[in-house]
């Protein structure tokens, strides 16, 4: 700041000096500033007007802006100006917008969806968002699941079936994964024996010995194995029950575990124990049925659909 | 004359004060105040209940741990927050909450209707390790809620003191029969204070939230909590213009 300045007569300051020679202005404000500051007092008189505003008595005063909207029974309706008949307006506005093609893929078969490009291309836009929002926290993004948690749904192995009206119906009615503990039932000798079995299924070189044992107690009335797993080990999608013989593992980190011995502890654990997890909420109070029908198709295109 | 000067107040630290704590009183007064007067804020619908003791519990800890610093609970009627969260929230399903929740600070999703969305499971693997989970989350992690014992012993306590402020916590017969009236008798059941640590019990071993059927942890009041939010009111039973006259 130049020294006129400071010394300035025509400028006014505080009085205050400090550190000797350090004053402060006592500027008015600008001009231009107060005249936006009367012209904002002005135009907050025109929101009273048009915008629901004061409260007189019970109830307010409700503006002259006026909004209309088609309501959900098809009757048009026109109220004072407010947030929710306007959600509602640009709600109402944004699904006719999407009507065509959620009609198409509430009327078509699953099959005739895939195959229109089109409309492929859509339940994989929209599908996408949907998985995001509400799929991706357990199945994780891309659908790749999440060891000892949640099932992979970009490969060929299903728990409860890979067809379109299998994943329909899990995602509108949810599923919960029960498998009993064996902890108390059989000693420990026998689940060793039935762990080695379990591996001995997936090719995996254990004690042939073990697995033989195994093999004749998964059979047997003892630790009935058979009732949920089938006689082949496959599992029954029916209720869920894994396929034991392809490798994928859900429950039990076996490809992460180094040695046998190590998948042997890995298996067992989860004879002895049981399982009561594995529980997916249901979405039909979430998600419309149309929803539910493109994420359908969107998790059966992510490779292991049947 | 009269000659009003700015220098008065500026110089004066306490007038200062005063004038200012006055002209933002005005300000809060005119937004707040009238809402208490207006008859239709609070909508009309079906199934809001206060907390049961341990979903309050749930909620206090909520609290504590500071949850609210980062989730909202107030999904506002716009259409992208309705595809992402559901029904916009409604003054009615707040009602009972002493203070409420709403907030304007999003770090983390809204939580107004998170009640039913995910497992117990996910939410107690999140909870404990939000990583594990999302890898992209941001969240800390609070591993101590399922190694602490809940403490529930000053639980009616804490229910009068709502009551105290209007929840409708029973504490004689009559105030019961009033609860049974309103709510029905199993959730005028919940809401009895005599009867709030045999409940808050009963609750956490049936539902069993933190997966650990051998303690009550704070997990299991956490979870408990988390997952009645935004459950109680079913908007299949109304229009989809019900609630517009409220505004």
């Amino acid at each position: 700041m130049s020294q006129e300045k400071t010394q300035s007569q025509t400028v006014q300051t505080t009085g205050h000096a400090w550190d000797g020679d350090l004053q402060e202005y006592n500027n008015p404000i600008p001009v231009w500033w107060q005249y936006a500051f009367y012209f904002s007092v002005a135009v907050a008189v025109g929101y009273w007007l048009i915008y629901p505003a004061w409260p007189v008595g019970g109830g307010f005063t409700t503006g002259f802006d006026s909004i209309t909207y088609v309501n959900d029974k098809g009757e048009k309706k026109t109220t004072h100006w407010n947030t929710r008949a306007l959600f509602l307006k640009e709600t109402n506005e944004a699904v006719a917008a999407q009507k065509p093609y959620f009609d198409k893929v509430e009327s078509l078969p699953f099959e005739q969806i895939v195959k229109d490009p089109e409309l492929n291309s859509f339940v994989v836009s929209s599908g996408k968002q949907l998985f995001s929002d509400n799929c991706a926290a357990c199945h994780q993004q891309g659908g790749g699941g999440k060891e000892g948690f949640a099932p992979n749904l970009t490969d060929d192995d299903w728990l409860y079936g890979g067809h379109f009206a299998n994943i329909q119906q899990t995602i509108t009615n949810g599923r919960h994964g029960y498998m009993p503990a064996f902890a108390d039932v059989l000693t420990s000798t026998q689940i060793d024996q039935l762990a080695d079995y379990v591996l001995s299924l997936s090719r995996i070189a254990v004690n042939p010995d073990s697995a033989k044992a195994g093999d004749a107690l998964f059979h047997s009335e003892t630790a009935a194995c058979f009732y949920c797993h089938g006689d082949n080990g496959k599992g029954r999608q029916q209720i869920g029950s894994a396929n034991l013989t392809d490798r994928i593992w859900l429950w039990a980190n076996v490809p992460g575990a180094d040695t046998i011995a190590a998948k042997e502890a890995a298996v067992k654990k989860v004879i002895q124990g049981g399982l009561n997890k594995g529980v997916m909420p249901s979405w039909k109070d979430r998600l419309s049925p149309e929803q539910i029908k493109v994420l359908t198709v969107y998790v059966h295109e992510l490779g292991g659909g049947k | 004359m009269f000659n009003f000067k700015h220098e008065w107040i500026e110089t004066n630290v306490g007038l200062l004060l005063v004038l200012t704590m006055l002209a933002i009183s005005i300000g809060g007064l005119v937004e707040i105040a009238p809402l208490f007067f207006i008859k239709n804020t609070v909508e009309k619908v079906d199934g809001v209940r206060p907390y049961t003791p341990l979903e309050l519990r749930g909620r206090d800890i909520y609290q504590r741990e500071g949850c609210y610093l980062c989730h909202s609970q107030m999904i506002r009627p716009f259409r992208d927050e309705a595809l992402r969260y559901g029904h916009y929230s409604l003054a009615a399903e707040s009602q009972y909450d002493h203070p409420f929740q709403w907030g304007s600070k999003r770090t983390g999703p809204d939580l107004a209707r998170v009640g039913g969305k995910y497992s117990n499971e996910w939410q107690v693997a999140h909870l404990t390790a939000p990583r594990s989970m999302v890898p992209q989350s941001v969240m800390p992690d609070y591993p101590w809620l399922v190694k602490n014992e809940l403490n529930f012993a000053d639980i009616e306590d804490r229910m009068k003191a709502l009551r105290d402020v209007g929840v409708p916590y029973s504490l004689t017969k009559s105030e019961y029969d009033d609860n049974v009236k309103k709510f029905g008798a199993q959730t005028a059941e919940m809401l009895s204070i005599p009867d709030a640590r045999k409940n808050l019990i009963a609750q956490a071993q049936s539902g069993n939230y933190d997966g650990n059927s051998g303690s009550i942890s704070e997990m299991d009041a956490l979870v408990a909590y988390l997952q009645m939010l935004g459950t109680l009111v079913d908007f299949r039973k109304y229009d989809d213009d019900a609630f517009v006259k409220y505004r």
